[in-house]
Protein backbone atom coordinates (compact mmCIF):
# COMPACT_ATOMS: atom_id res chain seq x y z
CA UNK A 1 0.00 0.00 0.00
CA UNK A 2 1.79 3.48 -0.52
CA UNK A 3 2.29 5.35 1.43
CA UNK A 4 1.91 9.35 2.03
CA UNK A 5 4.24 10.51 4.67
CA UNK A 6 4.87 14.13 6.11
CA UNK A 7 8.11 14.78 6.91
CA UNK A 8 9.35 18.19 8.72
CA UNK A 9 12.85 20.11 8.55
CA UNK A 10 13.65 22.55 10.60
CA UNK A 11 16.55 24.86 10.25
CA UNK A 12 18.74 25.20 12.76
CA UNK A 13 22.83 26.11 13.58
CA UNK A 14 25.37 23.52 12.25
CA UNK A 15 26.11 21.24 15.31
CA UNK A 16 29.83 22.00 14.34
CA UNK A 17 29.35 26.07 14.88
CA UNK A 18 30.58 27.25 18.17
CA UNK A 19 27.62 29.10 19.69
CA UNK A 20 28.02 31.87 22.01
CA UNK A 21 25.37 34.06 23.80
CA UNK A 22 25.14 37.96 23.20
CA UNK A 23 26.33 39.76 25.52
CA UNK A 24 22.98 40.93 26.58
CA UNK A 25 21.20 37.74 27.00
CA UNK A 26 19.25 38.27 24.33
CA UNK A 27 20.16 35.83 21.95
CA UNK A 28 22.83 33.84 20.35
CA UNK A 29 25.27 35.37 18.26
CA UNK A 30 24.85 34.28 14.59
CA UNK A 31 27.30 35.83 12.70
CA UNK A 32 29.57 33.05 11.51
CA UNK A 33 27.26 30.46 12.30
CA UNK A 34 26.26 28.38 9.46
CA UNK A 35 22.88 26.87 9.69
CA UNK A 36 21.35 23.20 7.85
CA UNK A 37 18.85 20.84 8.40
CA UNK A 38 18.11 19.97 12.09
CA UNK A 39 20.14 16.07 11.93
CA UNK A 40 17.31 14.56 13.05
CA UNK A 41 14.87 15.31 10.50
CA UNK A 42 17.73 14.35 7.95
CA UNK A 43 17.56 11.01 9.38
CA UNK A 44 13.54 11.68 9.22
CA UNK A 45 13.55 12.13 5.53
CA UNK A 46 15.87 9.38 5.11
CA UNK A 47 13.26 7.32 6.56
CA UNK A 48 10.37 8.72 4.24
CA UNK A 49 11.95 8.06 1.79
CA UNK A 50 12.88 4.62 2.20
CA UNK A 51 9.77 3.55 2.64
CA UNK A 52 8.56 5.63 -0.27
CA UNK A 53 10.79 3.60 -2.23
CA UNK A 54 9.78 0.16 -0.72
CA UNK A 55 6.18 0.79 -0.63
CA UNK A 56 5.68 3.56 -3.01
CA UNK A 57 3.67 6.72 -2.43
CA UNK A 58 4.63 10.26 -1.55
CA UNK A 59 6.73 12.39 0.82
CA UNK A 60 6.27 16.07 1.51
CA UNK A 61 8.26 17.86 3.43
CA UNK A 62 7.39 20.99 6.08
CA UNK A 63 9.35 23.76 7.64
CA UNK A 64 7.88 26.50 10.28
CA UNK A 65 10.08 29.60 9.90
CA UNK A 66 11.26 32.61 7.34
CA UNK A 67 11.75 32.37 3.88
CA UNK A 68 15.12 31.02 4.89
CA UNK A 69 14.09 27.74 5.76
CA UNK A 70 13.54 27.39 2.03
CA UNK A 71 16.54 26.29 1.81
CA UNK A 72 16.00 22.96 4.24
CA UNK A 73 12.91 22.41 2.20
CA UNK A 74 15.36 22.24 -0.71
CA UNK A 75 18.13 20.00 0.73
CA UNK A 76 15.24 17.44 1.48
CA UNK A 77 13.76 18.03 -1.95
CA UNK A 78 17.38 17.18 -3.19
CA UNK A 79 17.11 14.10 -1.26
CA UNK A 80 14.07 13.19 -3.16
CA UNK A 81 11.70 14.55 -1.41
CA UNK A 82 8.53 15.33 -3.59
CA UNK A 83 7.18 18.43 -2.17
CA UNK A 84 7.77 20.94 0.20
CA UNK A 85 5.52 23.11 2.18
CA UNK A 86 6.84 26.39 4.02
CA UNK A 87 4.97 27.85 6.54
CA UNK A 88 6.40 31.91 6.90
CA UNK A 89 6.62 33.17 10.02
CA UNK A 90 9.01 35.66 11.86
CA UNK A 91 9.31 34.95 15.70
CA UNK A 92 9.51 33.11 18.39
CA UNK A 93 8.72 29.43 18.10
CA UNK A 94 8.16 26.34 20.80
CA UNK A 95 6.43 23.05 20.59
CA UNK A 96 3.28 24.02 21.84
CA UNK A 97 2.49 26.87 18.30
CA UNK A 98 4.65 24.04 16.07
CA UNK A 99 2.52 21.43 16.41
CA UNK A 100 -0.64 23.74 16.28
CA UNK A 101 0.90 25.13 12.59
CA UNK A 102 1.63 21.17 12.16
CA UNK A 103 -1.84 20.07 12.89
CA UNK A 104 -2.56 22.41 10.30
CA UNK A 105 -0.56 21.18 7.65
CA UNK A 106 -1.41 17.73 8.50
CA UNK A 107 -5.48 18.19 8.23
CA UNK A 108 -4.63 19.55 5.09
CA UNK A 109 -2.15 17.17 3.43
CA UNK A 110 -3.60 14.16 4.78
CA UNK A 111 -0.24 11.91 5.09
CA UNK A 112 -0.42 8.28 6.48
CA UNK A 113 2.02 9.04 8.40
CA UNK A 114 3.87 12.11 10.00
CA UNK A 115 7.92 11.73 10.61
CA UNK A 116 9.44 14.57 12.79
CA UNK A 117 13.22 14.44 14.52
CA UNK A 118 12.86 13.37 18.28
CA UNK A 119 14.90 16.92 18.98
CA UNK A 120 16.04 19.91 17.39
CA UNK A 121 19.78 20.85 18.65
CA UNK A 122 18.98 24.13 18.95
CA UNK A 123 16.13 24.37 21.60
CA UNK A 124 17.08 21.06 22.71
CA UNK A 125 13.41 20.15 23.81
CA UNK A 126 12.25 17.00 22.44
CA UNK A 127 8.63 17.41 22.41
CA UNK A 128 7.04 18.49 18.82
CA UNK A 129 5.98 15.10 17.71
CA UNK A 130 4.74 14.10 21.46
CA UNK A 131 2.67 17.27 20.94
CA UNK A 132 1.57 16.82 17.57
CA UNK A 133 0.29 13.38 18.00
CA UNK A 134 -1.57 14.36 20.92
CA UNK A 135 -3.43 17.23 19.10
CA UNK A 136 -4.28 14.62 16.20
CA UNK A 137 -5.52 12.04 18.47
CA UNK A 138 -3.01 9.55 16.80
CA UNK A 139 -0.60 6.87 18.38
CA UNK A 140 2.62 8.05 18.63
CA UNK A 141 6.26 5.87 18.31
CA UNK A 142 9.32 8.01 18.96
CA UNK A 143 13.12 7.78 19.88
CA UNK A 144 12.45 5.10 16.29
CA UNK A 145 16.17 3.08 15.97
CA UNK A 146 16.15 -0.10 14.51
CA UNK A 147 18.03 -3.55 15.71
CA UNK A 148 20.30 -3.59 12.97
CA UNK A 149 23.08 -1.47 13.75
CA UNK A 150 24.18 1.22 10.74
CA UNK A 151 26.93 -1.07 10.07
CA UNK A 152 24.58 -4.09 8.93
CA UNK A 153 23.70 -5.13 5.79
CA UNK A 154 20.22 -3.90 6.16
CA UNK A 155 21.74 -0.54 6.41
CA UNK A 156 23.81 -1.03 3.07
CA UNK A 157 20.68 -2.07 1.29
CA UNK A 158 18.77 1.06 2.62
CA UNK A 159 16.17 -0.52 4.06
CA UNK A 160 13.88 1.06 6.07
CA UNK A 161 13.83 0.49 9.95
CA UNK A 162 10.01 1.13 10.10
CA UNK A 163 7.92 -1.88 8.98
CA UNK A 164 4.74 -1.60 7.57
CA UNK A 165 2.55 -4.74 8.56
CA UNK A 166 -0.70 -5.67 9.10
CA UNK A 167 -1.61 -4.89 5.39
CA UNK A 168 -0.16 -1.52 5.64
CA UNK A 169 -2.29 -0.55 8.37
CA UNK A 170 0.44 -0.94 11.06
CA UNK A 171 3.48 0.35 11.95
CA UNK A 172 6.32 -1.73 13.64
CA UNK A 173 8.55 0.73 15.09
CA UNK A 174 11.66 -0.05 17.69
CA UNK A 175 12.05 2.01 20.33
CA UNK A 176 15.48 3.45 22.17
CA UNK A 177 14.57 3.89 25.54
CA UNK A 178 16.47 3.10 28.57
CA UNK A 179 17.77 0.18 29.47
CA UNK A 180 17.26 -1.30 26.07
CA UNK A 181 14.82 -1.47 23.08
CA UNK A 182 11.62 -1.76 22.97
CA UNK A 183 9.23 -2.65 19.67
CA UNK A 184 5.57 -1.46 19.48
CA UNK A 185 3.07 -1.83 16.88
CA UNK A 186 1.42 1.61 15.97
CA UNK A 187 -1.75 1.85 14.14
CA UNK A 188 -1.29 4.19 11.04
CA UNK A 189 -2.35 7.08 11.01
CA UNK A 190 0.76 7.64 13.43
CA UNK A 191 3.22 10.51 14.03
CA UNK A 192 7.01 9.11 14.54
CA UNK A 193 10.17 10.90 15.95
CA UNK A 194 13.84 9.68 14.90
CA UNK A 195 16.33 8.85 16.83
CA UNK A 196 20.14 8.53 15.55
CA UNK A 197 19.92 4.90 14.74
CA UNK A 198 17.39 4.73 12.52
CA UNK A 199 19.45 4.94 9.35
CA UNK A 200 22.20 7.17 7.64
CA UNK A 201 20.74 10.14 5.20
CA UNK A 202 21.94 10.05 1.94
CA UNK A 203 23.68 12.84 0.63
CA UNK A 204 21.60 14.86 -2.32
CA UNK A 205 23.24 13.97 -5.62
CA UNK A 206 24.34 16.98 -8.00
CA UNK A 207 21.35 15.55 -10.36
CA UNK A 208 18.72 15.42 -7.22
CA UNK A 209 19.75 19.13 -6.51
CA UNK A 210 18.84 20.17 -9.95
CA UNK A 211 15.43 18.00 -10.02
CA UNK A 212 15.01 19.95 -6.75
CA UNK A 213 14.94 23.50 -8.28
CA UNK A 214 12.34 22.39 -9.91
CA UNK A 215 9.92 20.64 -7.42
CA UNK A 216 6.73 22.64 -5.96
CA UNK A 217 7.17 24.37 -2.65
CA UNK A 218 3.57 25.73 -1.52
CA UNK A 219 4.23 28.76 0.80
CA UNK A 220 1.58 29.67 3.00
CA UNK A 221 1.82 32.24 5.96
CA UNK A 222 1.68 30.87 9.84
CA UNK A 223 -1.09 33.93 10.47
CA UNK A 224 -3.50 32.63 7.50
CA UNK A 225 -3.82 29.23 9.34
CA UNK A 226 -5.98 30.28 12.15
CA UNK A 227 -3.87 29.05 15.01
CA UNK A 228 -2.67 31.32 18.17
CA UNK A 229 0.88 31.77 17.50
CA UNK A 230 1.68 33.24 20.86
CA UNK A 231 4.93 31.46 22.41
CA UNK A 232 4.03 29.65 25.69
CA UNK A 233 7.45 28.88 26.15
CA UNK A 234 9.27 32.01 26.25
CA UNK A 235 12.89 32.21 26.71
CA UNK A 236 13.64 35.20 29.12
CA UNK A 237 17.20 35.15 28.97
CA UNK A 238 20.35 33.47 28.07
CA UNK A 239 23.32 33.00 29.70
CA UNK A 240 26.58 30.41 29.16
CA UNK A 241 27.36 27.98 31.26
CA UNK A 242 30.46 28.19 34.18
CA UNK A 243 33.08 26.54 32.20
CA UNK A 244 35.01 23.54 33.08
CA UNK A 245 38.29 24.98 34.34
CA UNK A 246 41.04 22.46 32.70
CA UNK A 247 43.45 20.64 34.74
CA UNK A 248 46.67 19.22 34.71
CA UNK A 249 48.31 16.94 32.10
CA UNK A 250 49.65 13.53 34.25
CA UNK A 251 52.59 11.97 32.75
CA UNK A 252 52.01 8.33 33.63
CA UNK A 253 49.59 6.28 35.21
CA UNK A 254 51.52 6.49 38.89
CA UNK A 255 50.95 10.19 38.17
CA UNK A 256 47.33 9.47 37.54
CA UNK A 257 46.68 7.34 40.45
CA UNK A 258 48.21 9.39 42.88
CA UNK A 259 46.07 12.10 41.79
CA UNK A 260 42.84 10.14 42.02
CA UNK A 261 43.33 8.49 44.98
CA UNK A 262 45.85 10.73 46.92
CA UNK A 263 44.14 14.23 45.50
CA UNK A 264 41.04 14.09 44.54
CA UNK A 265 40.26 11.26 46.31
CA UNK A 266 37.83 9.75 44.07
CA UNK A 267 39.36 6.12 44.33
CA UNK B 1 -1.52 28.40 45.41
CA UNK B 2 -0.05 26.15 43.60
CA UNK B 3 -0.63 22.63 43.24
CA UNK B 4 2.54 20.66 41.78
CA UNK B 5 2.06 16.48 40.58
CA UNK B 6 4.90 14.59 40.52
CA UNK B 7 4.94 11.72 38.27
CA UNK B 8 6.86 9.06 39.81
CA UNK B 9 8.77 6.19 36.94
CA UNK B 10 8.84 2.47 37.84
CA UNK B 11 9.18 -0.90 36.22
CA UNK B 12 7.81 -3.99 37.92
CA UNK B 13 6.61 -2.23 41.11
CA UNK B 14 10.68 -0.85 41.93
CA UNK B 15 10.73 3.09 41.65
CA UNK B 16 13.06 4.65 40.03
CA UNK B 17 16.40 6.91 41.21
CA UNK B 18 15.68 9.90 39.06
CA UNK B 19 11.98 9.91 40.54
CA UNK B 20 13.15 10.76 43.78
CA UNK B 21 14.74 14.14 41.98
CA UNK B 22 11.54 14.29 40.79
CA UNK B 23 10.24 14.23 43.83
CA UNK B 24 12.63 16.83 45.30
CA UNK B 25 12.48 19.15 42.48
CA UNK B 26 8.71 19.33 42.86
CA UNK B 27 8.89 19.92 46.79
CA UNK B 28 11.36 22.87 45.66
CA UNK B 29 9.02 24.30 43.33
CA UNK B 30 5.97 24.09 46.13
CA UNK B 31 8.35 25.75 48.20
CA UNK B 32 8.78 29.00 46.05
CA UNK B 33 5.40 28.94 44.49
CA UNK B 34 3.86 28.45 48.08
CA UNK B 35 1.78 25.52 47.38
CA UNK B 36 1.46 21.26 47.90
CA UNK B 37 3.20 18.57 46.44
CA UNK B 38 1.25 15.28 45.30
CA UNK B 39 2.42 12.15 43.08
CA UNK B 40 1.33 9.90 40.85
CA UNK B 41 2.65 6.20 39.94
CA UNK B 42 0.63 4.27 36.89
CA UNK B 43 1.63 0.58 36.12
CA UNK B 44 -0.01 -3.29 36.64
CA UNK B 45 1.68 -3.83 40.24
CA UNK B 46 3.02 -0.45 41.10
CA UNK B 47 2.21 -0.84 44.95
CA UNK B 48 5.29 -0.98 46.18
CA UNK B 49 6.74 2.05 43.95
CA UNK B 50 3.89 3.72 45.76
CA UNK B 51 4.34 2.49 48.86
CA UNK B 52 8.37 3.83 48.72
CA UNK B 53 7.63 7.51 47.58
CA UNK B 54 4.68 7.31 50.54
CA UNK B 55 7.49 6.20 52.87
CA UNK B 56 9.62 9.61 52.27
CA UNK B 57 6.38 11.67 53.18
CA UNK B 58 4.27 11.65 49.46
CA UNK B 59 1.04 12.08 48.99
CA UNK B 60 0.61 9.11 46.26
CA UNK B 61 -2.43 8.02 44.12
CA UNK B 62 -1.65 5.01 42.47
CA UNK B 63 -3.45 4.15 39.11
CA UNK B 64 -2.63 0.08 39.14
CA UNK B 65 -4.47 -1.52 36.23
CA UNK B 66 -4.08 -4.02 33.38
CA UNK B 67 -4.11 -1.51 30.71
CA UNK B 68 -1.27 -0.09 32.14
CA UNK B 69 1.12 -3.27 32.57
CA UNK B 70 3.39 -2.08 29.87
CA UNK B 71 4.04 1.73 29.08
CA UNK B 72 2.48 3.11 26.09
CA UNK B 73 2.48 7.03 26.01
CA UNK B 74 -1.25 6.21 24.81
CA UNK B 75 -2.48 4.80 27.59
CA UNK B 76 -1.03 6.50 30.41
CA UNK B 77 -0.79 10.14 29.27
CA UNK B 78 -4.90 9.94 29.27
CA UNK B 79 -4.54 8.92 33.09
CA UNK B 80 -2.56 11.55 34.03
CA UNK B 81 -4.14 14.21 32.99
CA UNK B 82 -7.20 12.76 34.51
CA UNK B 83 -5.28 12.54 37.91
CA UNK B 84 -3.65 16.33 37.01
CA UNK B 85 -7.04 17.79 36.79
CA UNK B 86 -8.86 15.65 39.91
CA UNK B 87 -5.38 16.95 41.74
CA UNK B 88 -6.34 20.37 40.84
CA UNK B 89 -2.71 20.19 39.71
CA UNK B 90 -0.98 23.79 37.89
CA UNK B 91 2.06 22.26 37.52
CA UNK B 92 3.27 18.35 36.23
CA UNK B 93 7.10 17.36 37.13
CA UNK B 94 8.29 14.26 35.80
CA UNK B 95 12.37 12.91 35.46
CA UNK B 96 13.93 13.47 31.75
CA UNK B 97 14.21 9.70 30.87
CA UNK B 98 13.02 7.64 28.08
CA UNK B 99 9.75 7.80 29.47
CA UNK B 100 9.82 10.87 30.98
CA UNK B 101 10.48 12.58 27.87
CA UNK B 102 7.93 10.30 25.88
CA UNK B 103 5.23 10.63 28.54
CA UNK B 104 5.15 14.18 29.80
CA UNK B 105 4.62 16.20 26.53
CA UNK B 106 2.04 14.15 25.51
CA UNK B 107 -0.30 14.74 28.84
CA UNK B 108 0.60 18.27 28.72
CA UNK B 109 -0.72 18.92 25.61
CA UNK B 110 -4.09 17.20 26.67
CA UNK B 111 -4.03 19.96 29.50
CA UNK B 112 -2.76 22.69 27.27
CA UNK B 113 0.46 23.06 29.56
CA UNK B 114 3.54 24.27 27.98
CA UNK B 115 6.20 22.36 29.10
CA UNK B 116 10.05 22.49 29.16
CA UNK B 117 12.57 20.28 29.01
CA UNK B 118 15.90 19.26 31.07
CA UNK B 119 15.12 21.77 34.20
CA UNK B 120 18.17 22.46 35.86
CA UNK B 121 16.77 24.84 38.69
CA UNK B 122 14.39 27.23 39.25
CA UNK B 123 14.51 31.37 39.48
CA UNK B 124 12.58 33.72 41.03
CA UNK B 125 9.11 33.13 43.24
CA UNK B 126 5.72 32.89 42.82
CA UNK B 127 3.82 32.40 39.85
CA UNK B 128 6.15 33.99 37.14
CA UNK B 129 9.04 31.06 38.63
CA UNK B 130 11.31 30.70 36.15
CA UNK B 131 12.76 27.54 35.03
CA UNK B 132 16.70 27.14 33.61
CA UNK B 133 17.28 24.65 31.17
CA UNK B 134 20.10 23.82 28.66
CA UNK B 135 19.75 24.82 24.99
CA UNK B 136 22.08 23.91 22.02
CA UNK B 137 23.79 21.21 23.98
CA UNK B 138 24.56 22.48 26.80
CA UNK B 139 26.33 25.64 25.25
CA UNK B 140 23.78 27.60 26.70
CA UNK B 141 21.54 28.05 29.67
CA UNK B 142 17.88 29.68 29.61
CA UNK B 143 15.97 31.00 31.69
CA UNK B 144 12.54 30.36 30.54
CA UNK B 145 8.20 31.03 31.09
CA UNK B 146 5.85 28.89 30.93
CA UNK B 147 2.71 31.31 29.89
CA UNK B 148 0.00 28.70 30.21
CA UNK B 149 -2.72 28.33 33.24
CA UNK B 150 -0.92 24.87 34.10
CA UNK B 151 2.21 24.14 33.14
CA UNK B 152 4.84 20.92 32.94
CA UNK B 153 8.48 20.17 32.88
CA UNK B 154 10.98 17.09 33.06
CA UNK B 155 14.01 17.60 35.24
CA UNK B 156 17.53 16.03 34.77
CA UNK B 157 18.17 13.92 37.36
CA UNK B 158 21.33 14.88 38.52
CA UNK B 159 20.75 18.23 39.22
CA UNK B 160 17.82 17.40 42.55
CA UNK B 161 19.42 16.01 45.56
CA UNK B 162 17.84 13.06 47.08
CA UNK B 163 14.69 13.85 48.41
CA UNK B 164 14.54 14.50 52.35
CA UNK B 165 12.87 12.25 54.67
CA UNK B 166 9.25 13.72 55.55
CA UNK B 167 6.14 12.87 57.46
CA UNK B 168 2.12 12.22 56.53
CA UNK B 169 2.73 10.24 53.47
CA UNK B 170 0.17 7.70 52.23
CA UNK B 171 -1.34 6.16 49.51
CA UNK B 172 -4.66 6.14 47.63
CA UNK B 173 -5.67 4.57 44.41
CA UNK B 174 -6.32 6.36 41.53
CA UNK B 175 -9.19 4.63 39.34
CA UNK B 176 -8.42 3.62 35.79
CA UNK B 177 -11.71 3.86 33.46
CA UNK B 178 -9.48 3.48 29.93
CA UNK B 179 -11.06 1.02 27.49
CA UNK B 180 -7.82 -1.00 26.30
CA UNK B 181 -9.99 -1.57 23.10
CA UNK B 182 -9.52 2.44 22.47
CA UNK B 183 -5.90 1.76 22.45
CA UNK B 184 -3.96 2.07 18.48
CA UNK B 185 -0.52 1.30 20.30
CA UNK B 186 0.39 -1.97 21.21
CA UNK B 187 3.39 -3.01 23.12
CA UNK B 188 5.38 -6.33 21.14
CA UNK B 189 8.43 -6.93 23.27
CA UNK B 190 11.44 -5.35 24.64
CA UNK B 191 14.97 -6.42 24.37
CA UNK B 192 16.51 -5.31 27.67
CA UNK B 193 20.58 -4.88 28.10
CA UNK B 194 20.94 -7.07 31.10
CA UNK B 195 24.15 -6.27 33.07
CA UNK B 196 25.43 -6.68 36.80
CA UNK B 197 26.78 -3.03 36.47
CA UNK B 198 25.08 0.07 37.89
CA UNK B 199 23.04 1.46 35.88
CA UNK B 200 24.68 4.64 33.97
CA UNK B 201 23.11 7.56 35.30
CA UNK B 202 23.06 6.60 38.90
CA UNK B 203 27.10 5.22 39.18
CA UNK B 204 29.60 6.76 40.95
CA UNK B 205 32.03 5.52 38.61
CA UNK B 206 31.34 5.71 34.89
CA UNK B 207 34.24 4.55 32.21
CA UNK B 208 33.36 5.21 28.81
CA UNK B 209 35.57 4.26 25.14
CA UNK B 210 34.90 6.21 22.33
CA UNK B 211 36.08 5.36 18.20
CA UNK B 212 39.25 5.40 19.81
CA UNK B 213 39.08 1.75 21.03
CA UNK B 214 38.36 0.63 17.13
CA UNK B 215 35.61 -1.20 18.61
CA UNK B 216 37.48 -3.27 21.19
CA UNK B 217 35.88 -2.27 24.91
CA UNK B 218 37.20 -5.01 26.80
CA UNK B 219 40.01 -2.98 28.02
CA UNK B 220 37.49 -0.30 28.78
CA UNK B 221 35.04 -2.95 30.63
CA UNK B 222 37.65 -4.40 32.26
CA UNK B 223 38.84 -1.34 33.95
CA UNK B 224 34.96 -0.64 34.86
CA UNK B 225 34.46 -4.15 36.31
CA UNK B 226 37.51 -3.67 38.79
CA UNK B 227 36.02 -0.11 40.02
CA UNK B 228 32.50 -1.70 40.11
CA UNK B 229 32.10 1.23 37.26
CA UNK B 230 29.29 1.74 34.53
CA UNK B 231 30.40 1.75 30.98
CA UNK B 232 29.51 4.67 28.41
CA UNK B 233 30.33 5.52 25.20
CA UNK B 234 30.61 8.50 22.68
CA UNK B 235 27.67 8.30 20.14
CA UNK B 236 30.82 7.23 17.48
CA UNK B 237 30.95 3.84 19.20
CA UNK B 238 27.37 3.21 19.15
CA UNK B 239 26.43 4.17 15.56
CA UNK B 240 29.49 1.61 15.17
CA UNK B 241 27.41 -0.84 16.72
CA UNK B 242 29.96 -1.63 18.80
CA UNK B 243 28.20 -1.46 22.44
CA UNK B 244 24.41 -0.85 23.07
CA UNK B 245 22.75 2.31 22.37
CA UNK B 246 22.02 2.95 25.96
CA UNK B 247 25.39 3.40 26.73
CA UNK B 248 25.44 6.60 24.90
CA UNK B 249 26.84 9.68 26.85
CA UNK B 250 25.56 13.23 25.70
CA UNK B 251 23.50 15.61 24.32
CA UNK B 252 21.23 13.06 22.86
CA UNK B 253 21.91 10.50 24.91
CA UNK B 254 22.55 9.81 28.64
CA UNK B 255 23.43 12.57 30.91
CA UNK B 256 26.00 11.38 33.59
CA UNK B 257 27.22 13.06 37.12
CA UNK B 258 29.41 10.74 38.73
CA UNK B 259 32.32 11.16 40.94
CA UNK B 260 34.78 10.01 38.29
CA UNK B 261 34.14 10.22 34.59
CA UNK B 262 37.33 8.63 32.21
CA UNK B 263 36.93 9.10 28.84
CA UNK B 264 39.18 6.76 26.97
CA UNK B 265 39.49 7.11 22.74
CA UNK B 266 37.08 10.14 23.19
CA UNK B 267 37.66 13.34 21.58
CA UNK B 268 35.24 15.54 23.49
CA UNK B 269 32.62 16.74 20.88
CA UNK B 270 30.65 19.46 22.55
CA UNK B 271 27.47 16.85 22.16
CA UNK B 272 29.56 14.77 24.33
CA UNK B 273 30.59 16.88 26.64
CA UNK B 274 27.03 18.18 27.30
CA UNK B 275 26.49 14.53 29.08
CA UNK B 276 29.32 14.61 31.70
CA UNK B 277 30.77 18.04 32.35
CA UNK B 278 29.03 17.72 35.33
CA UNK B 279 31.13 14.74 36.24
CA UNK B 280 33.06 15.79 39.28
CA UNK B 281 36.25 14.76 38.36
CA UNK B 282 37.12 13.78 34.69
CA UNK B 283 39.82 11.89 33.58
CA UNK B 284 40.86 11.58 29.73
CA UNK B 285 42.88 9.21 28.02
CA UNK B 286 43.52 10.41 24.63
CA UNK B 287 46.91 10.05 21.94
CA UNK B 288 46.15 13.22 20.56
CA UNK B 289 47.43 15.48 22.59
CA UNK B 290 45.36 18.10 20.87
CA UNK B 291 41.81 16.36 21.84
CA UNK B 292 39.22 19.36 22.67
CA UNK B 293 38.53 16.63 25.96
CA UNK B 294 41.81 17.43 28.05
CA UNK B 295 40.17 20.99 27.50
CA UNK B 296 37.79 19.77 30.25
CA UNK B 297 39.44 16.99 31.70
CA UNK B 298 40.99 17.55 36.20
CA UNK B 299 43.64 14.99 34.95
CA UNK B 300 44.48 13.92 30.82
CA UNK B 301 47.07 11.62 30.25
CA UNK B 302 48.29 11.31 26.87
CA UNK B 303 49.05 8.04 25.43
CA UNK B 304 47.43 4.62 23.78
CA UNK B 305 44.55 3.51 25.98
CA UNK B 306 45.52 -0.49 25.52
CA UNK B 307 48.49 0.57 27.44
CA UNK B 308 47.37 2.95 30.33
CA UNK B 309 44.07 1.28 31.19
CA UNK B 310 45.43 -2.26 32.00
CA UNK B 311 47.96 -0.36 33.87
CA UNK B 312 45.51 1.35 35.60
CA UNK B 313 43.66 -1.46 36.49
CA UNK B 314 46.65 -3.49 38.24
CA UNK B 315 47.08 -0.21 40.60
CA UNK B 316 43.05 -0.48 41.43
CA UNK B 317 43.60 -3.80 41.81
CA UNK B 318 46.35 -3.60 44.14
CA UNK B 319 45.13 -1.05 45.80
CA UNK B 320 42.02 -3.27 47.04
C1 LIG C 1 22.74 15.73 16.30
C2 LIG C 1 23.97 15.19 16.93
C3 LIG C 1 23.88 14.60 18.17
C4 LIG C 1 24.99 14.04 18.77
N1 LIG C 1 24.85 13.49 20.01
C5 LIG C 1 25.94 12.94 20.59
C6 LIG C 1 25.87 12.37 21.91
O1 LIG C 1 24.81 12.38 22.57
N2 LIG C 1 26.98 11.80 22.42
C7 LIG C 1 28.18 11.78 21.75
O2 LIG C 1 29.15 11.23 22.28
N3 LIG C 1 28.28 12.32 20.53
C8 LIG C 1 27.20 12.88 19.94
N4 LIG C 1 27.33 13.40 18.68
C9 LIG C 1 28.57 13.14 17.92
C10 LIG C 1 29.73 14.04 18.25
O3 LIG C 1 29.61 15.23 17.51
C11 LIG C 1 31.06 13.35 17.89
O4 LIG C 1 31.04 13.00 16.53
C12 LIG C 1 31.33 12.07 18.70
O5 LIG C 1 31.15 12.34 20.09
C13 LIG C 1 32.72 11.57 18.42
O6 LIG C 1 32.97 10.37 19.10
P1 LIG C 1 34.46 9.96 19.53
O7 LIG C 1 35.01 11.01 20.40
O8 LIG C 1 34.40 8.58 20.05
O9 LIG C 1 35.19 9.88 18.12
P2 LIG C 1 36.33 10.79 17.51
O10 LIG C 1 35.94 12.21 17.52
O11 LIG C 1 36.71 10.17 16.23
O12 LIG C 1 37.53 10.65 18.54
C14 LIG C 1 38.27 9.49 18.75
C15 LIG C 1 39.42 9.85 19.66
O13 LIG C 1 40.13 8.68 20.01
C16 LIG C 1 41.51 9.00 20.08
N5 LIG C 1 42.25 7.72 19.93
C17 LIG C 1 42.35 6.94 18.85
N6 LIG C 1 43.02 5.82 19.13
C18 LIG C 1 43.38 5.88 20.45
C19 LIG C 1 44.09 5.03 21.32
N7 LIG C 1 44.57 3.86 20.91
N8 LIG C 1 44.26 5.43 22.59
C20 LIG C 1 43.78 6.63 23.03
N9 LIG C 1 43.09 7.48 22.23
C21 LIG C 1 42.87 7.11 20.96
C22 LIG C 1 41.73 9.97 18.95
O14 LIG C 1 42.89 10.76 19.19
C23 LIG C 1 40.44 10.79 19.01
O15 LIG C 1 40.57 11.95 19.84
C24 LIG C 1 26.22 14.03 18.10
C25 LIG C 1 26.33 14.65 16.86
C26 LIG C 1 25.23 15.23 16.27
C27 LIG C 1 25.35 15.90 14.94
N1 LIG D 1 10.12 25.21 13.05
C1 LIG D 1 10.05 23.91 12.72
N2 LIG D 1 9.89 23.54 11.43
C2 LIG D 1 9.82 22.25 11.09
N3 LIG D 1 9.91 21.24 11.98
C3 LIG D 1 10.08 21.55 13.27
C4 LIG D 1 10.16 22.89 13.71
N4 LIG D 1 10.32 22.86 15.05
C5 LIG D 1 10.37 21.56 15.43
N5 LIG D 1 10.21 20.77 14.36
C6 LIG D 1 10.22 19.29 14.31
O1 LIG D 1 10.04 18.78 15.62
C7 LIG D 1 11.17 18.00 16.00
C8 LIG D 1 11.39 18.08 17.48
O2 LIG D 1 11.65 19.41 17.84
P1 LIG D 1 11.69 19.92 19.36
O3 LIG D 1 10.45 19.46 20.02
O4 LIG D 1 11.77 21.42 19.22
O5 LIG D 1 12.94 19.35 19.97
C9 LIG D 1 12.31 18.49 15.13
O6 LIG D 1 13.29 17.49 14.94
C10 LIG D 1 11.56 18.80 13.83
O7 LIG D 1 11.36 17.62 13.09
Amino acid sequence: MPLKILVTAKRVEDPESKIKVRPDGSGIVTEGVNYKMNPFDEIAVEEALRLKEKHGGEVVVASIGTDKSATEIRSALAMGADRGVLVRHDGPLDPVVVSAVLQKVVEQEKPDLVVLGKQSIDDDQNQTGQWLAERLGWPQATFASKKESLESEAEQKKQPGLGLAGDGKVLRVTREVDGGVETIDVALPAVVTTDLRLNKPRFASLPGIMKAKKKEVREVAAAALGVDLAPRVVVRRLEEPPKRKGGVRVADVAELWAKLHGEAKVL
Amino acid sequence: MSSVLVLAEQSHGHLRKASLAALSAGRELAKRTGGKVSALVLGKGAGPAAEALAALGAEVRLADAPVLEHYLAEAYSPVVAEAARAAGATWLVAAATAQGKDLLPRAAAKLGAACATDVLGFGGQGASVLLRRPMWAGNVVAEVELTTPVKAFTIRPTEFPPPAQGAGGGVSPFPVSLDPASLRTRFVEFQEVKSERPELTEARVVVSGGRGTKGDFKEIEALADALGAAVGASRAAVDAGWVPNDWQVGQTGKVVAPELYIAAGISGAIQHVAGMKGAKVIVAVNKDPEAPIFQIADYGLVGDLFKILPELRERVKAAK
